[in-house]
């Protein structure tokens, strides 16, 4: 793709998907399909895989509880500086503070609870509403990620 | 796929067991759950303690796949056995490294070092 054509290349969709996660892995392929075409580097490409899959994850399993009835709302904007994803369950949400640190002595052999660690570890913004149940992701081309509290 | 389709595959070296992963992605709910039922087997029915996990051909590992080694390891460690890790991808150790998961796995680089005593 030519300089020309990747700066003019904007990809810009909303869509609702029932609670699995198999729907969820089909928005993950498309979105990265998006960024592999406009050349994304390979290092940016696995950070976003990761950090959509963890996200996907949790609105489909713990904001909805896998609940056939609900629905997760995606929305994307991908140009070739930057990828912005949306993704909003129909739960309760639930407060930040509330999630204890995985990497905390007592946690570090708990099974779970280190999908938020590693959103925050690949993506240059990560933002939750103030209900929790919507969290908003991006990622900046080829810029790496500072470290995050 | 098939639910009772292999994710891992076995090898026996030595006395210890070689389990490799067939998926370079190890994203998916299903296949993870696959994946951690097949390796608690190693322990669990099969009554292996000797453990060697080659992730030479994982591109992708998410969190519930590392929930799914860490119970392993507690298995392993319950059957006074050893766990190792080796041939992990750069990208995939920084998420071990992230995590802190680095401290509680013994990683190794190839498998020849991840066999060495066991």
């Amino acid at each position: 793709m030519s300089l020309l054509d990747r700066m003019s290349s904007v990809e810009e969709f909303e869509l609702l998907i029932q609670s699995e996660t198999s729907a969820g892995m089909a928005v993950q392929e498309r979105i990265l399909d998006k960024l592999v075409e406009l050349e994304y580097s390979a290092r940016d490409v696995f950070g976003v895989r990761l950090a959509l899959e963890e996200a996907l994850v949790n609105a489909i399993k713990h904001g909805n509880c896998s609940d056939p009835t609900k629905t997760v709302r995606i929305g994307w904007r991908i140009c070739s500086e930057r990828m912005r994803v949306e993704i909003e369950d129909e739960g309760i949400g639930f407060d930040l503070v509330d999630v204890p640190n995985p990497t905390d002595e007592e946690n570090l052999e708990r099974p779970c609870g280190r999908g938020i660690m590693l959103m925050r570890a690949f993506m240059n913004v990560i933002e939750y509403n103030d209900r929790g149940n919507c969290v908003i992701l991006e990622k900046i081309r080829g810029v790496p990620v500072s470290n995050q509290s | 796929m098939s639910t009772g389709q292999r994710r891992i595959s076995v090898e026996d070296v030595g006395g210890a067991t070689v389990a490799r992963f067939n998926d370079k992605k190890i994203l998916d709910e299903s296949i993870i759950q696959l994946i951690g039922e097949q390796l608690f087997s190693l322990v669990d029915d099969d009554g292996r303690n000797k453990i060697v996990l080659d992730f030479t051909n994982v591109d992708y590992l998410s969190s519930a796949a590392l929930g799914k080694l860490i119970t392993l390891d507690k298995k392993v460690k319950a059957a006074q056995g050893k766990l190792r890790l080796c041939c992990i991808h750069p990208d995939i150790y920084e998420v071990f490294e992230i995590t802190r998961l680095n401290k509680i796995f013994d990683i190794r680089a190839d498998l020849e070092k991840a066999l060495e005593g066991l």
